[in-house]
C-alpha cells in the first residue's frame, strides 16, 4: 500500500504554516495623511437629507458646505458665513434673503448656485427623513417648501411662518441636513421621487473640503482632499477612519504608530498612556448630556418631594470621580455648555440626610422604583451606584438591564419608570434642547411625541412651554439668553427629569497632530484644519 | 457528523462488479439521476427551512428595526410611514413570500444597517471571513493531525500529554483575551505581525478587487509588499482560529486512531511485520480519513459563522460580525442574506465531504 501522507512532508507543512515573524515595513502614518480609529458602525446614510448618525454627521460635514458654518479654530465665535455670503432679515423677521459667494464650485465642477441651495432644502423636507424636522420648525412642509424656499439670481430666499430669531435660523441651518447639494449630480440619479437619496447614500455630491474616496460599513471610510477648495486646501491630503470597536485595539494601534488619532478609549486606556512622551490626549466638551428621567406615571414619582429628594441621592461628584472619569462632568442643566443660554448653575450635589429629611417630611419612608437601563457599563454602574442611596433612605430601586432598541422602544412607549440615558442635541441652537427637555404640548397617551417631556409622561407647565416657544422668536440675542436661563431655573425647581452630567470627548492623538477638533458642543468633526507638524 | 461505525476495515463488503451488463448500467445511471435529484431537492429544502425559520426568529425578536431606520427623534407619523414603507405592516407570511420572490430574483433587498445593497455588503465580507477561515482551517489541518496521529501512537507518551494540554487549553481559553493577549506581546511589544484590522493604512484600497481574498488579489496584481503586508495582518488571528481548530481537531483524530490501532486488522499487519510507520500511517490512517475530513468540514463551517470575537477583536470586516451588527439592528435582509450564504456553505460542505467520502471509501460508490 502507498504511503499517502507520509510524516515528514506533514510535518514540514505544519512548520510552514507555523512560521511566525514577518518582517513587514509600517512606519509612522505618512506625513500628509491622517489616519483615525473610532466606532463607526452606526453609519447608515450620507445622504445630508437623511444622515443622522453621530459619525455619519461627521463625515457629511466634511464633504459639503452649508449656508452658514463655524470657525473650527473658534467655535465659540458662533455662526460664521460659508456657501452665503451675507444675509439680511425683512421688517417684519418672516423672510431671511442670503447671497450665495460667488465662484465656488462643487466636486463635479458644476457652480455652487442658490438654486442648489434652495434644492437642497426643499428636497430636505420632502424626504421626510430623520432630520427633516429642524428645517420644518420655520413652518416648511412638503406641500409649501416649494413657495416657502425659493432663489433669485444669486439670492436664496427663505419665507418663516413666523419671524423667528436671526440666530435660531441660522444655527439650524449651520447643521448637516442645511448642507447644499450639487443639483444637477444629485437628480441625475435620482431614482423615482428619492431626490438622488438612493444614490447620494453612498456617494458624495457637495463642495466640503474633502470628497468620499470610499465608505465600507463597519470598515472605514477614506476622504480625499478636495485641492480646488474656496477655502484652500486641506493639509491632509487623505483621511482615513478605521472602524475599530475595542478600546485597546485604538490604544495598540496608536501606540504603534498606525493611526494618528484614536477616539474611543475607555478612561482605563486614556490613564495607560498617560506617561507615554510620543501621545496626547485632549479633552473636548460635547452636547450629549446623560440625564435622569422620572416618569410621571409612576404614582411614587409623581410626588414632588420625591423628584427633589432624588436630585439629592444622586452621587454626582463620586460618579465623575469614579467610573465617568474623564468622560462626563456634573452638568445639571439641559443646555450644554458652549450653547447659547447655558447656565453653569449646578445647585445639587450627593445629601443623603437632606434627601431622607424631604422624604420624611412628606412622609414616604418605604417604596419601590424600577429602572430599564441600557447594559452599558456606565448606565449600569449610575444604576446600581442611585440603588444603594436610595436603599440608605428606605427605597428600592429594581434594575432591569436590557439592549439599547429594547431600552428605546420601552421609553418611546412611555413604560420606563426611571430612565438614565443620553441625549444629544441636534442642531446648534439651545431650542434643540429645550424643546425636548421643557416642552410637551401634548400629554396624552397616543399623541406620539418624541419630546423626553412626553417619554417621562410629564406634562410641562403651559407657561414653560409658551417660554420656550417664544424664546425660538426674540430677535435680540441678549434678550434671548436670558430667556433660556430663566427658563433653566425654574427646570431646575420643578422638572422631573434632571440632567447629570455632560460629555467630555478625550481624543488621543500623537503629538505631531495639530489643530485638532471634534466639533465641540455644537457642531461635527473638522479636519480641514488639521497640520501634523 | 462523525461516524465512527463507518469507518471499518478496507475490503469487507462487497465492491459493486467493474462492468456490468448494459441494463444494468441504465439503472445505474437511473438511480445516479434519482439521487442526484433528490440531493438537490433536500438542499433547497434544507435551505428553505433555514430561511423560513430565520425569517421568523427575526420578526418575532423584541428588536424593532423601524427605530434604526428613523431614528430615536421620530415621531409617530414618521415611524408609521416607515414602517408601511418597510413592508412591516403586512401580515408576517405575506412578508416571507415577498421576500422569498425577491430572493429568487437574486435581490437580497438593502440593509437598513450599512444603508447597502446586501448583496454588495456580502461580497465585501464574506471573502474576508473566508481568507481567515481557510487559512486558519489549514493551520489547524497541518499541526492537529499529525499531532492526534502521534498523540494516539505513542498513548500515554509526553506527546501525548503535551497535544492533551495544548487541547485542553484550546477549548477553554476565551478567544477573546488570547485575542487581545496575541495582539499586545506579538503586535504591541514585539511588532512581529501587523495590527487589528486587514490590512495596513498605506495599502487599503490599493489592491484592485477581484476575488475579495486580499492574500489572493495581491498575488494576481503581482504586489509583492501588498500581499506581506496582508499576510502580517492575517496571520495572527488566523493562528488563533488554527489553534482552536487544531484543538479540536487533533483530539478527534487522536480518538478515531485510538479505535483503529486496536482493531484486529493492525494487529494482522503487525504480525505480518510490517513497520510500526507503515501501520500508523499506511493502515490505521486511511481508514481515519473519512470521518477526519466530515470533522474538518465542519470547524471550517463553524470558523465560518463562528468566529465573530476574533474578528471584532481584530476589527477583521468579516461575516460573522456582519450578521451579528444586524440581528441587533433588527436588520433582517442583511442577517436572512448572510444566513443564505453561510448556510449555502455548510450545505456545499457537507456535500464536499460526502464527494469525498464516496472517493475515498470504496464501499460508498
Amino acid at each position: 500500500m502507498q504511503n499517502r501522507f507520509p510524516l515528514r512532508a506533514l510535518l514540514l507543512a505544519s512548520a510552514v504554516a507555523m512560521a511566525a515573524p514577518v518582517s513587514a515595513a509600517w512606519a509612522e502614518t505618512p506625513a500628509d495623511t491622517l489616519v483615525i480609529a473610532h466606532q463607526i458602525d452606526d453609519i447608515i446614510s450620507l445622504d445630508p437629507g437623511q444622515s443622522f448618525e453621530f459619525s455619519g454627521q461627521d463625515v457629511v460635514h466634511s464633504l459639503y458646505d452649508r449656508l452658514v458654518d463655524f470657525d473650527p479654530l473658534d467655535l465659540n465665535a458662533g455662526i460664521k458665513p460659508s456657501l452665503a455670503e451675507s444675509w439680511e432679515v425683512s421688517e417684519d423677521g418672516k423672510t431671511i434673503t442670503l447671497t450665495m459667494r460667488e465662484g465656488v464650485k462643487f466636486h463635479s465642477g458644476n457652480p455652487v448656485r442658490a438654486e442648489d441651495a434652495a434644492w437642497s432644502l426643499q428636497r430636505a423636507v420632502k424626504l421626510n427623513k430623520s432630520p427633516a424636522f429642524i428645517l420644518n420648525q420655520f413652518g416648511f412642509t412638503a406641500d409649501n417648501v416649494d413657495e416657502m424656499v425659493t432663489f433669485d439670481g444669486n439670492k436664496l430666499i427663505l419665507k418663516l411662518d413666523q419671524p423667528y430669531a436671526q440666530s435660531f435660523v441660522l444655527n439650524c441651518l449651520a447643521s448637516e441636513v442645511g448642507s447644499v447639494i450639487d443639483k444637477e449630480t444629485a437628480m441625475q440619479h435620482a431614482e423615482g421621487e428619492d431626490f438622488g437619496n438612493a444614490w447620494l447614500s453612498t456617494n458624495d455630491s457637495g463642495s466640503g473640503p474633502y470628497t468620499l474616496g470610499a465608505w465600507r460599513p463597519n470598515e472605514a471610510v477614506q476622504l480625499v482632499a478636495s485641492e480646488e477648495y474656496w477655502q484652500g486646501a486641506p493639509a491632509m491630503k487623505r483621511v482615513i477612519v478605521r472602524h475599530v470597536q475595542e478600546s485597546s485595539a485604538q490604544r495598540l494601534l496608536l501606540e504603534q504608530g498606525d493611526v494618528d488619532v484614536a477616539r474611543n478609549l475607555t478612561p482605563t486606556d486614556v490613564e495607560g498612556i498617560a506617561g507615554n512622551d510620543e501621545l496626547k490626549v485632549a479633552d473636548e466638551l460635547r452636547g450629549r448630556i446623560l440625564y435622569m428621567g422620572l416618569s410621571q406615571k409612576d404614582p411614587l414619582l409623581q410626588r414632588p418631594e420625591m423628584i427633589e429628594a432624588m436630585k439629592y441621592l444622586i452621587d454626582y461628584a463620586g460618579m465623575e470621580s469614579s467610573f465617568l472619569k474623564g468622560q462626563w462632568k456634573v452638568h445639571q442643566n439641559f443646555l450644554p455648555e458652549g450653547y447659547l443660554g447655558a447656565s453653569d448653575e449646578n445647585p445639587w450635589t450627593y445629601d443623603i440626610e437632606k434627601a431622607r429629611q424631604i422624604l420624611s417630611d412628606a412622609g414616604i419612608t418605604s417604596g419601590t422604583v424600577k429602572t430599564v437601563v441600557r447594559d452599558i457599563r456606565e448606565y449600569v454602574d449610575a444604576a446600581q451606584t442611585l440603588q444603594a442611596a436610595m436603599a440608605q433612605v428606605g427605597l428600592t430601586l429594581e434594575i432591569q438591564q436590557m439592549t439599547g432598541a429594547q431600552v428605546l422602544d420601552a421609553y418611546r412607549a412611555r413604560q420606563v419608570p426611571v430612565f438614565i440615558g443620553e441625549w444629544g442635541p441636534d442642531y446648534a441652537d439651545p431650542n434643540t434642547n429645550a424643546s425636548t427637555f421643557a416642552h410637551n404640548p401634548n400629554n396624552a397617551d397616543d399623541a406620539g411625541l418624541s419630546q423626553l417631556a412626553w417619554r417621562n409622561s410629564w406634562a410641562v407647565p403651559d407657561e414653560m412651554n409658551q417660554a420656550v416657544e417664544a424664546a425660538t422668536l426674540e430677535g435680540d440675542t441678549d434678550k434671548r439668553v436670558q430667556m433660556y436661563l430663566d427658563i433653566q431655573s425654574q427646570y431646575r425647581e420643578i422638572a422631573p427629569i434632571i440632567p447629570m452630567f455632560q460629555k467630555i470627548e478625550q481624543v488621543a492623538m500623537q503629538q505631531n497632530v495639530q489643530n485638532w477638533t471634534s466639533g465641540g458642543s455644537v457642531t461635527s468633526v473638522n479636519y480641514r484644519q488639521v497640520t501634523k507638524e | 457528523m462523525v461516524q465512527p461505525d463507518m469507518t471499518g476495515q478496507p475490503g469487507r463488503g462487497t465492491p459493486p462488479p467493474a462492468g456490468g451488463v448494459p441494463s444494468a448500467r441504465a439503472a445505474r445511471l437511473r438511480r445516479r439521476a434519482r439521487s442526484l435529484g433528490g440531493l438537490v431537492l433536500s438542499l433547497a429544502l434544507t435551505l428553505l427551512g433555514l430561511l423560513l425559520v430565520t425569517f421568523v426568529i427575526g420578526r418575532v425578536m423584541p428588536i424593532d428595526p423601524v427605530l434604526k431606520v428613523v431614528g430615536e427623534r421620530a415621531t409617530q407619523a414618521q415611524y408609521e410611514a416607515a414602517r408601511i414603507a418597510m413592508g412591516l405592516d403586512k401580515p408576517l407570511w405575506q412578508q416571507f413570500l415577498l421576500y422569498m420572490g425577491e430572493v429568487l430574483r437574486g435581490d437580497f433587498g438593502r440593509s437598513i444597517s450599512t444603508g447597502h445593497p446586501v448583496a454588495q455588503d456580502l461580497r465585501r465580507v464574506f471573502p474576508a471571513t473566508v481568507e481567515l477561515a481557510s487559512l486558519g482551517t489549514l493551520i489547524g489541518v497541518c499541526v492537529g493531525v499529525p499531532l492526534g496521529v502521534v498523540a494516539a501512537a505513542r498513548r500515554g507518551g509526553w506527546i501525548d500529554q503535551i497535544a492533551r494540554v495544548v487541547a485542553l487549553v484550546g477549548y477553554s481559553m476565551p478567544i477573546f483575551w488570547l485575542g487581545l493577549m496575541g495582539l499586545l506581546l506579538f503586535y504591541g511589544i514585539l511588532g512581529w505581525v501587523g495590527g487589528p484590522g486587514r490590512q495596513g493604512i498605506i495599502y487599503d484600497g490599493m489592491v484592485p478587487t477581484v476575488t475579495g481574498l486580499i492574500l489572493v488579489d495581491s498575488l494576481i496584481a503581482g504586489d509583492w509588499a501588498a500581499f506581506r503586508d496582508a499576510f502580517s495582518h492575517i496571520v495572527l488571528p488566523a493562528s488563533l482560529l488554527g489553534y482552536f481548530s487544531l484543538a479540536y481537531i487533533s483530539r478527534m483524530t487522536r480518538s478515531f486512531m485510538l479505535e483503529q490501532l486496536s482493531a484486529e486488522y493492525v494487529v494482522t499487519a503487525r504480525v505480518k511485520g510490517l513497520s510500526e510507520r507503515r501501520v500508523i500511517w499506511g493502515h490505521a490512517f486511511r481508514n481515519i480519513l473519512v470521518p477526519l475530513i466530515t470533522v474538518i468540514a465542519l470547524s471550517f463551517g463553524s470558523l465560518l459563522e463562528g468566529s465573530v470575537l476574533t474578528e471584532i477583536v481584530f476589527s477583521w470586516p468579516g461575516i460573522g460580525q456582519y450578521i451579528t451588527k444586524a440581528l441587533l439592528a433588527g436588520d433582517m435582509n442583511a442577517v436572512l442574506g448572510g444566513t443564505v450564504v453561510v448556510g449555502t456553505c455548510f450545505v456545499a460542505l457537507n456535500l464536499l465531504s460526502d464527494i469525498l467520502y464516496r472517493l475515498l471509501d470504496p464501499r460508498a460508490k
